[in-house]
Order: C-alpha cells, then structure tokens, then sequence
C-alpha cells in the first residue's frame, strides 16, 4: 500500500506495473518508459492521481506498464477521453500518449482542438515517421519517398511537421526531445507537467524494425553535437562539438542561419537567444531540418494561457454566484403552469 | 373519448360550436414565426385547461427562399377535453398565410375545414412560386372547404401604423395578428401572450408594443367584423385530468430535466458531451444553459470525440452522456464498443430522423432500431429502451441512468425528432418521490481486503466495481483489448474470450430482472389483434385503439418501453394474441426484432413519409385486420 509513503520516498519502481513490456527488443520505446518511471517521483505526483491515456498503436499500449490509472482506448481520440476526463476531475494530472499515425491521421482532428482549447494535458507524441504496429506502412510523418508495404514505390504525400502543427492549431507549449536522450528528457517531462494546459511534446523515437535509424543523422550520438540544438530560455542557441556554432537571424531573408563563432566576423553576441515566450521564433526554429540545418529539441515555445477546464468551471461558478445553485423543482416550475384540482 | 370527428373518412359534419377536440394547423414561410405562433397558441391552450398535443413541421434550410413551398413551416395543435395523444390526422382549420402554405397544406385538411388565407399575400409573384396557375381564390380549388379570406398584411400594417415600423418589421407583426384572430375564435385571454410579448421584446419597446397593437387589433376583428361565412366562437370543455400542477413540456426539456434528476439520484455529477446535429441539438442548448446544476456541457469537435469526452468522464467517475441523431450515432458507434468491453457506465441518446446517410433531418423516423440493437463490431450488446411522448422523456432519461450505473453499460435511449420538438401539458413530478439509486464507488479499504477490485463484480447483476482514479491502492488499466476476467489485464487466451464475451451477454441479458413486466396499456390480455408500438408511435396506436373498441372492435394495444432486453412476459402476452401488428416508422425493424425473438408471425405495418402515422390509418388497418 502506498499511501503509506510520503511522495518523496517513491522510486521509479512505484510506477512500474507488473505487465511484462511487450515491444521489440531495442524499441525507443522502451527508454521512454524507464525515463517516465524514473521522473514521476521527481514530480511530488502520487501514482493515484495520475492517468495515462492512449489510443491505438505501439506506443498507445505505454499505460499498461504504468502503476497508475490508465486506459488504452480506441485509434485516435485519446484526447478526447483525455478531455472528458478533466472535466470530471480537473485535479488530476492526465498524460496522453501517442504516435505518429494516431495522433495526426486518424485523430490529427481531436489533437488540433484539444490544443487550441488548451486542456491541461500532458501529450507525448512518439513520433517515428512508420505505422509500427501494423507492420510498417508510411504514415503523416514519413518524408515523401518513404517506401513501405503500401508504397512500394515510395510515398508520394507530403509529410506533415508534428510541432509545426502543434503552433498552427494554438498550443500554448511545445517541446520535443528525443528518446536516447535521457539526459535531457526528464526535464522536459517537468516541464510539461509544470505548464498548466496542453502541453505538445514530440519524442523522436526510433523504429528498429520498420525505420531504424530514420533520425540517424540527427539523433545518433556521433553526430548529436553537431546536429542537434538545445534550446533553453535566455540562452544563446549555440550548438557543436566545441560550442562554436548557433543560430543567427537573417533580416533581409527573414530566415534562420548557421553561424560559426569566430568565423566572418560572428561573434556570440550575434547568436540568436532563445526567448520560449516568442511564437515566431518557434513556428522559425521547428521548421529548422537536417541535414541542411540542426534539429532544434528542449522547450521550444511556452507561452501558457487559461486552461480549458477553469474557463469552463469559472463559468459554472459565476452562474452559480449569481443564481445559486440548481434546483430542479423551481426551473420545471418556471415560466407558466396551473392547477388542476 | 375525445374523438368527435371520426378520424377517416370525415363525413359526419363537424358541430363548430361544441368541439371536444380541434386540430389547427398554423403554416407560412420559415420567416413568418409559425413556430413562434404555434407555441404561444400552445401555451394559450394549456392554460385554459385543455388537454394538447403538437407537432411541429419545419423545413430543413433555415431561411429556405420566401414564398416557395419547399420554405412552408407547420405548426399543428390538437387540443380537446380528454388527455390529446396526438397532433391530429386532419386539420380542422388552416391557417395559411401565403399560396405555397396553402398549397403544401390543402390535402392533409379535413373536407368541410375552415382556411383562412391572409389574400395581402397572394400577389401574382408569390402564386406563382407557389405553382399555382391560377388564384386558388379564385377557381373552385377550394370549394370543399370554408374559406375566409382576409387582407392580414394590410390589416397589420394599419395596426402598428403609429409605431414607425420599417415596412418589412410592419410586416413581420402579421403572425401576431393572426394569433389574436385565433384567441378570440377560441375564447383565450390574451394577457399571457401579452406580457410574454413585453418581455421577449424588453429591449426593443416599439416592436414589442406593435406585436401587442397587431395581436389586439387581430382579436378586435374577430368580435367586429362581418364577413360572407359567419366567423364563430368555438367553446371547448377543459381536460378532466389529474389534480396537479401542470405544464407544457417539449421532449427536450423532459429529457434535460430527467437526465439532471436521474444523476442526482445516483448522486453523480454529469459530463455531457455533444456535437451539434438537427434534432438532438435541443438538449445540448438546454443542458449549456442549466451551468448551476452538476453538469458540465461540451461541445465537441465531432461526434467521435463527443462520445469518447463522454467515456472519458465516466471513467473519472462522473456520469458521462452523450446526445445525437442516426448519422452522429453512425459515427460513435465504435466508441460504444469500448464502453461496452470497458464496462463503464454512459447515456447515449439518439433522437432519431428519417435516413439513411443524411436523409431527411427535420423529419421524424424510427428507422435506427437495427442500428441501436446491432450496429457495432463484435458480439456487442447494449440496454435499449424508448420514450413514447415527450413528458414521458423525463421518466426514460431516469431509467437510462439507473440501468448506466446498475450494470456499468452504456444504455441507448431512442427518442426521435417528433418526441424531442413536440409538447403535451405535462402534470410536475414530485422529485422527492423518485426513489434514490445512488452509486458507491471502490475505495482504498476494498483494495485492502482484496486484490484487483475494479474487476470484481456484483454476483447478481454482474457489474464490475467502479472505481475511479484518485483513489490511492485501486489504480488499474482498462481498455479495448480483450481483458482477463479477474485481473483487467490484456488477455489474448481463446478460453477467456469467450468466458468474457458470454459475461457481457449474460449482464445485458440478466437486466430483465430489473425491470417492470410489460403493462397491456389498452384492452384484454388475450385476443385477436394486439397493436404493438415503442417509441412515439404510442399516441395514434392508443387512439386507434380506443376508436375501434369503440366500434366494438376487439383490439389491445401494449406500448414497449425496454427494447434490450425485452420485459420476461412480453412473450408470452404476445402469444395470447392472434394477430401481432407493429406499425413503426420504419420497414419493420421491431416487427423482425419480435419474430426472431418469439419466432411469431408479427405484421409490420410501415411508414417512412416522415411524418407520424394518423389515427385513421391505424383504425383502418385494425378494421382490415379485423373484418377482413
């Protein structure tokens, strides 16, 4: 019984279930999970306050290996459970975990509104670019070319940006991280966690058997220095093995560029420093690709606003001031009626 | 016995000055507030004491073009000294307030029946969008009818003359004085409609004070005016009903009202999750308003999301329901499954309309009965039952709740466009009278004394425990995969499946239990023709009914509220009988519903015209039946 403990005394075991972990061995997955068993007791959070909800795929089976509540529910609409969820019960903390192809195809439309009402969720959206479960045909995230079971020839579609899709549909926070990464992505969980609203974050998450490598020539750790930018509120967003490269703005193209400190006269003044707050500088740094430019991970937009669910309950409360609270008897009885005898 | 004009045939003359009964069908553009003169005619009515029963008829587009038949909107009324249990088969008198009203409507009134055009609208332009070639007025179009033509828009204009109108705000005051025509004739007070008038226009003094000067001035007519046909004053005797406090109600106040009493019963808060469709949308509007009751309203993104925000919450612990018509259902349907396997307690309701696909969407139909029994992926099955009238919503909504959160099962609840925008008077409830079902959660405590509590279930009815997160020692993890029976963990084991699937059944089955045998709501318990009917059907079987065993037939009618799982005897009365016949709005959904459970020979007796049968249809199918 844990309710013994006091909140501080939890360990990561505290959040394991004792479901046997079912993906393919060397799945990113699987350093996600350890990474959220090991951050929740950092959080102060206690297991029974906290609900992992899913939809459908490789990642969406996350809350099973979770000792908290959970529920794995159908293609796409964690969101929408997630949703109906805090509006029963605004107190607890609510984590929705999805992929790629449940999060943006079959419920890109749950997860555009749940991000423009700003519900207090937590959104973990394991992204590999592959429909895993189903055996690795592309998905909304799969660079055109991608050949797979249903394009042999390879993908003719357009491939959609996960966080440029978060800012387009309003969130108010957005991150990403990346799953080898375990130095770093704790505290991002801490930050979504701490930001009150939806909080948008995408995990490159690697696919061994249908996409391996997919994120290689960014995510793997002999080129992570060189290719990967950290941002952090009010740091300069300098990168590279000797931290002597960053980002610059290019006025007269409206653009951002790679600058080497020291080189062409750049100094560290010229690197662009990372405001969180700044919407353009988001919608600019989540648009940034390899291999022509570093990938951008951290907190790169969080800009909180109120939350969906105190709007909808200050609303109540406001009627409630006004009116008192609901009795049935008087507003069947309102307006005209009369007496038989 | 409130039938004095017989319902077919209409040949006994109709005695004007001593009704029992009248049916008045008000009709004009979308843009002329039938609607709006209907209601207030409705409440007038209501509040003299008679019994009532409406129907509104409206089109689908909001502002269909003026003058077209396609943009005609129908208010119809019966009201009597008897409880009135349906809207009428045959108006008693038209109100049309242009050609395309007047042609929409002219076949469905009674021979002999009074029509009152207002001619100020029957310019060449509007006759001919009404595809008359000739003035209807003019040629013998109307020779079976008593006509009295009056010049309504030049009369209203006169009206509110001092009140500086623009032409088109002048004009708009005709309905008001139509309705003052109509008061007098029925000898209403206008006092109510006046200070309802006052109040709706509270910030617009000037058109509130021309609606009042219209509506006078309409009713001044009537006491002043001589006119070719005598116009009369028709006394009703009031409704010898119930003693009570009474009054009108619409199928989605009912249904708002009972949905609050039946969470507050089980001591629950409600989470009500609705995306915007014609004709659910009535208890989205009202439930948004009530915020000073434990409900919360959401509006979805899609039906999908609506049903699932609804799941969502009652895994939570709050009472979650969601509200639509046959496409929206279509659409939630896979949701429904993952409540079923989740076993969590949720309120569907479907106010059905005519289909498929979009179909006809302000017509009534009782065709998503397949749909509600079958319509989901696997072995699926799911509590039904059905509202017969929109007073009796309230009862329905309480009874959905009970059986949601007594079985941890969604329940449907069917109601259609009919039930949902109609109105009856209606005798208050006494709250403190319904019987509380209040649900207990799991606790800490249970999860001391034994391991996976939220998958341990009543012996009796089977429910599984509810037990909703913040409670420390019960976490658990639910969802669509097929669960261990004991534990809730995935199981994929052939043997569990099928021990699951036969539990889910079996819980559904079990319910008959726990709910009231079928009631034989007119007639003998045995016979040679029993009239079946669910759902809004119930007031012409009833009056059908009544009619023939008045002609000396031998007749019963029983009304089926539980359709999932049928009440324990149903069976056997039907058996009682020689002859089943079930006239529903459909092709004869429960007619085969009934045969493949009782393996009898049930006769279907089918209507899809998107309006509700006529009592003399009934009658004449009874008498066929019958006489042969």
């Amino acid at each position: 019984m844990n309710e013994q403990i006091s909140p501080e005394k939890l360990t990561a075991k505290d959040f394991a279930s004792d479901q046997e972990v079912r993906w393919c061995p060397g799945c990113g997955d699987y350093a996600i999970l350890k990474c959220m068993q090991r951050t929740l007791p950092e959080l102060g959070l206690r297991p029974e306050n906290i609900v992992f909800v899913s939809g459908i795929g490789c990642s969406s089976r996350f809350p099973h290996y979770m000792a908290t509540y959970g529920f794995h529910t159908i293609h796409g609409r964690a969101p929408a459970v997630a949703t109906g969820i805090k509006l029963a019960n605004p107190d607890l903390s609510v984590w929705v975990v999805t992929g790629d192809g449940d999060g943006l195809s079959i419920g890109g439309n749950h997860m555009l509104h749940v991000l423009r009402r700003n519900v207090d969720l937590n959104i973990l959206l394991f992204n590999n670019e592959i429909y895993g479960l189903t055996k690795g045909q592309y998905s909304p995230t799969s660079r055109q070319g991608t050949k797979s079971p249903s394009s042999p020839y390879g993908s003719v579609e357009g491939a959609v940006s996960a966080c440029r899709f978060a800012l387009g549909a309003g969130a108010r926070f957005v991150a990403r991280a990346i799953d080898t990464d375990q130095k770093n992505m704790p505290d991002v969980f801490r930050r979504a966690h701490e930001n009150k609203g939806a909080s948008f974050v995408e995990i490159f998450q690697n696919c061994l058997v249908y996409n391996d490598q997919v994120f290689g020539e960014f995510a793997d750790r002999s080129v992570a220095k060189e290719m990967q930018v950290h941002a952090e509120h009010g740091e300069p967003l300098i990168y590279g093995s000797d931290n002597d490269k960053g980002l610059i703005f290019n006025t007269k193209k409206m653009c951002i560029e790679t600058a080497t400190i020291g080189e062409n006269g750049v100094t560290e003044k010229d690197i662009l420093v990372h405001d969180e707050t700044n919407l353009s500088l988001a919608n600019m740094l989540v648009a940034l690709e390899p291999p022509q430019m570093p990938v951008v991970v951290g907190i790169i937009y969080a800009n909180p606003a109120a939350t969906f669910e105190e709007q909808i309950f200050g609303q109540a409360e406001e009627r409630k001031a006004i009116v008192g609270k609901g009795d049935l008897k008087a507003i069947m009885s309102a307006g005209r009626t009369w007496t038989v005898t | 016995m409130n039938i004095q004009n017989p319902p077919k045939d209409g040949t006994k003359d109709l005695e004007f000055e001593e009704l029992e009964s009248v049916v008045i069908r008000f009709a004009g553009d979308s843009g002329d507030g039938m609607q709006l003169t209907g209601t207030q005619f409705m409440a007038s009515t209501a509040l003299a004491g008679h019994g009532l029963s409406t129907f509104p008829d409206f089109p689908a587009e909001i502002r269909a073009p003026a003058g077209t038949t396609f943009g005609v909107s129908a208010f119809q009324i019966k009201f009597g000294s008897g409880r009135i249990l349906t809207a009428g088969d045959e108006p008693d008198v038209l109100v049309a307030m242009n050609p395309a009203a007047l042609k929409v409507n002219l076949d469905v009134l009674r021979e002999g029946g009074l029509v009152l055009t207002d001619t100020g609208s029957f310019t060449a332009r509007n006759l001919q969008k009404a595809g008359f070639e000739e003035n209807p007025l003019k040629d013998d179009t109307l020779a079976k009818f008593q006509v009295i033509e009056l010049d309504v828009t030049t009369f209203t204009l006169e009206a509110v003359k001092e009140f500086d109108l623009t032409k088109k705000d002048a004009i708009r005051c005709k309905n008001m004085w139509t309705l003052g025509l109509m008061l007098w004739m029925f000898s209403r007070d206008r006092i109510p409609i006046i200070d309802w008038l006052k109040a709706k226009f509270e910030n617009v003094p000037q058109i509130a004070n021309a609606n009042v000067a219209a509506l006078n001035a309409g009713h001044a007519f009537g006491e002043t005016a001589e006119l070719s046909i005598e116009l009369k004053r028709y006394t009703i005797p009031t409704a010898q009903t119930e003693p009570g406090l009474y009054r009108t109600v619409t199928g989605g106040e009912a249904l708002a009202w009972g949905l609050l009493a039946g969470a507050k019963l089980a001591n629950l808060s409600i989470m009500f999750g609705s995306y915007p469709i014609t004709p659910a949308s009535p208890l989205l509007h009202i439930l948004s308003r009530l915020k000073e009751f434990d409900v919360t309203t959401f509006q979805a993104e899609d039906e999908i999301a609506a049903i699932c925000s609804a799941i969502g919450a009652s895994f939570a612990g709050a009472l979650g329901i969601t509200s639509s018509s046959g496409p929206g259902i279509a659409l939630k349907t896979e949701a429904m499954g993952l409540a079923i396997t989740a076993e969590l307690p949720l309120v569907i309701i479907n106010s059905q309309r005519g289909g498929p696909s979009t179909g006809l969407p302000t017509k009534t139909e009782q065709s998503d009965l397949y749909q509600a029994m079958y319509g989901r992926n696997g072995d699926a099955p799911m509590p039904l039952i059905c509202s017969h009238s929109p007073g009796d919503c309230f009862y329905t909504a309480i009874e959905a709740v009970r059986l949601a959160t007594k079985f941890m099962t969604p329940v449907m609840l069917l109601t259609d466009g009919y039930i949902t925008n109609a109105a009856e008077p209606w005798k208050l409830p006494d709250l403190d009278a319904l019987e509380p079902f209040p649900v207990s959660f799991a606790t800490t405590g249970d999860a001391e004394k034994r391991d996976h509590v939220p998958f341990q279930r009543d012996k009796h009815t089977l429910a599984r425990t509810w037990a909703k997160p913040g409670t420390p020692g019960l976490e658990h993890r639910i969802g669509g995969l097929e669960k261990d029976i004991k534990t809730g963990n995935i199981s994929y084991s052939a043997s569990n499946h099928q021990k699951m699937t036969d539990l889910r059944m079996g819980k559904v089955a079990g319910i008959v239990d726990y709910i009231p045998k079928q009631e034989i709501s007119l007639g003998k318990s045995d016979g040679p023709l029993v009239i079946v009917g669910w759902g809004s059907t119930f007031g012409p079987i009833n009056q059908a009914t009544r009619y023939a065993t008045n002609e000396g037939l031998a007749v019963s009618h029983i009304q089926i509220r539980h359709l999932n799982p049928f009440p324990k005897n149903l069976g056997a009365i039907l058996k009682g009988f020689d002859k089943v016949l079930v006239p529903e709005m459909n092709k004869g959904q429960l007619a085969s519903v009934l045969r493949d459970k009782y393996l009898l020979d049930v006769l279907p007796m089918s209507k899809v015209s998107g309006q509700p049968f006529k009592v003399g249809e009934i009658v004449h199918k009874i008498k066929e039946l019958l006489e042969g």
